[in-house]
């Protein structure tokens, strides 16, 4: 994805309202709110099954539903593309080590920037450990002999 | 008088009630449908953490990511906007944890380096990748929830609380 995609004038605001949705919906869950998050991993609530799949089915008919319309997207002139990463052991073994993190702590990325924004100026700490951790896998990563092919994720 | 069986099974699984998490499940999947459509990016909220460190950091595994470091910061900018929205018009005032800050930060650290080895978290697997139907982001999914659930329930079983 290259940089010009940034010069349609609507882009950012785009991206910025989006943001602002994902946000509210984040804070209107409680799933911004860490213990709500640790209720329902001790299933004291079973509530939060309801965010995770409303949010995928939502975002499932737009993926699904685009194409039906036109086949690129009105502000990059991107086409409709499904989010598709390979399967390998990165995703097991990193999903291990995430699940972890969020047992530990009940925050996730896009809920603690949310939690952030209700107030919660405790939840710094887990912001800088995000990225601490951020940095220690790219450090190990990059300073790694062997050559990688390239991997995103989001 | 004795409540329906159904009725007293749902309340004991969902003693908050359901709405409020349907709800802002709808608006967590309308923000990324809105992004989606305008720009064919399936937004997740991890990679903000490496693009960002690319402003700071000459390291490959970051630099990789400077094409789309600038909208990644405006993204993370609308959600705390949005929830700061919801702060203001429905929480009435800001909210703090009592979770310990050792939990917050040790856990974050393995957050940091699990959502980047393992391609994605909670929004980029859990919604962007199980809408599009990605068998990669459901064993993403199954396996951070079976590992988060057994690790809470551990440290609750270790009597940590908050």
């Amino acid at each position: 994805m290259s940089a010009d995609h940034e010069r349609h004038p609507l882009f950012m605001p785009l991206i910025f309202v989006g943001g602002l949705i994902f946000g509210f919906g984040l804070g209107f869950s409680h799933m911004a709110r860490p213990e709500v998050v640790l209720s329902f991993l001790q299933f004291e609530d079973f509530g939060l099954l309801f965010v995770m799949f409303g949010a995928a089915i939502v975002t499932g008919l737009a993926v699904f539903g685009s194409t039906a319309l036109r086949t690129t997207a009105p502000l990059t002139g991107d086409t409709y593309r499904r989010r598709l990463k390979t399967l390998d052991k990165n995703v097991v073994i990193g999903g291990g080590i995430f699940g972890v993190g969020w047992g530990l702590s009940g925050i996730c990325p896009g809920a603690a920037y949310a939690s952030l924004g209700i107030g919660n100026y405790a939840i710094l700490w887990g912001i800088a450990g995000m990225f601490i951790g951020a940095y220690v896998q790219g450090f190990w990563r990059s300073t790694r002999a062997e050559q990688r092919s390239p991997t995103t994720a989001d | 008088m004795s409540t329906p069986l159904p009725v007293a099974m749902l309340a004991e699984l969902f003693p908050n009630g359901i709405s409020h998490y349907a709800i802002g499940g709808l608006f967590v999947g309308l923000g990324v449908a809105v992004i989606y459509l305008g720009t064919g990016i399936t937004a997740g909220a991890s990679t903000f953490l490496e693009s960002t460190l690319s402003y700071g950091s000459t390291l490959s595994r970051f630099q990789q990511y400077r094409p789309s470091r600038d909208w990644r910061v405006v993204f993370t900018l609308g959600i705390a906007a949005g929830a700061a929205v919801y702060a203001v018009t429905v929480q009435d005032g800001i909210w703090t944890t009592d979770v310990q800050p050792w939990r917050l930060l040790g856990g974050g650290i393995l957050v940091g380096i699990g959502t980047r080895v393992g391609k994605g978290c909670t929004s980029g697997h859990g919604v962007c990748g199980v809408g599009s139907a990605s068998s990669t982001s459901f064993v993403g999914v199954v396996t951070f929830l079976l590992i988060a659930i057994g690790t809470a329930q551990l440290v609750q079983a270790a009597g940590v609380s908050p």
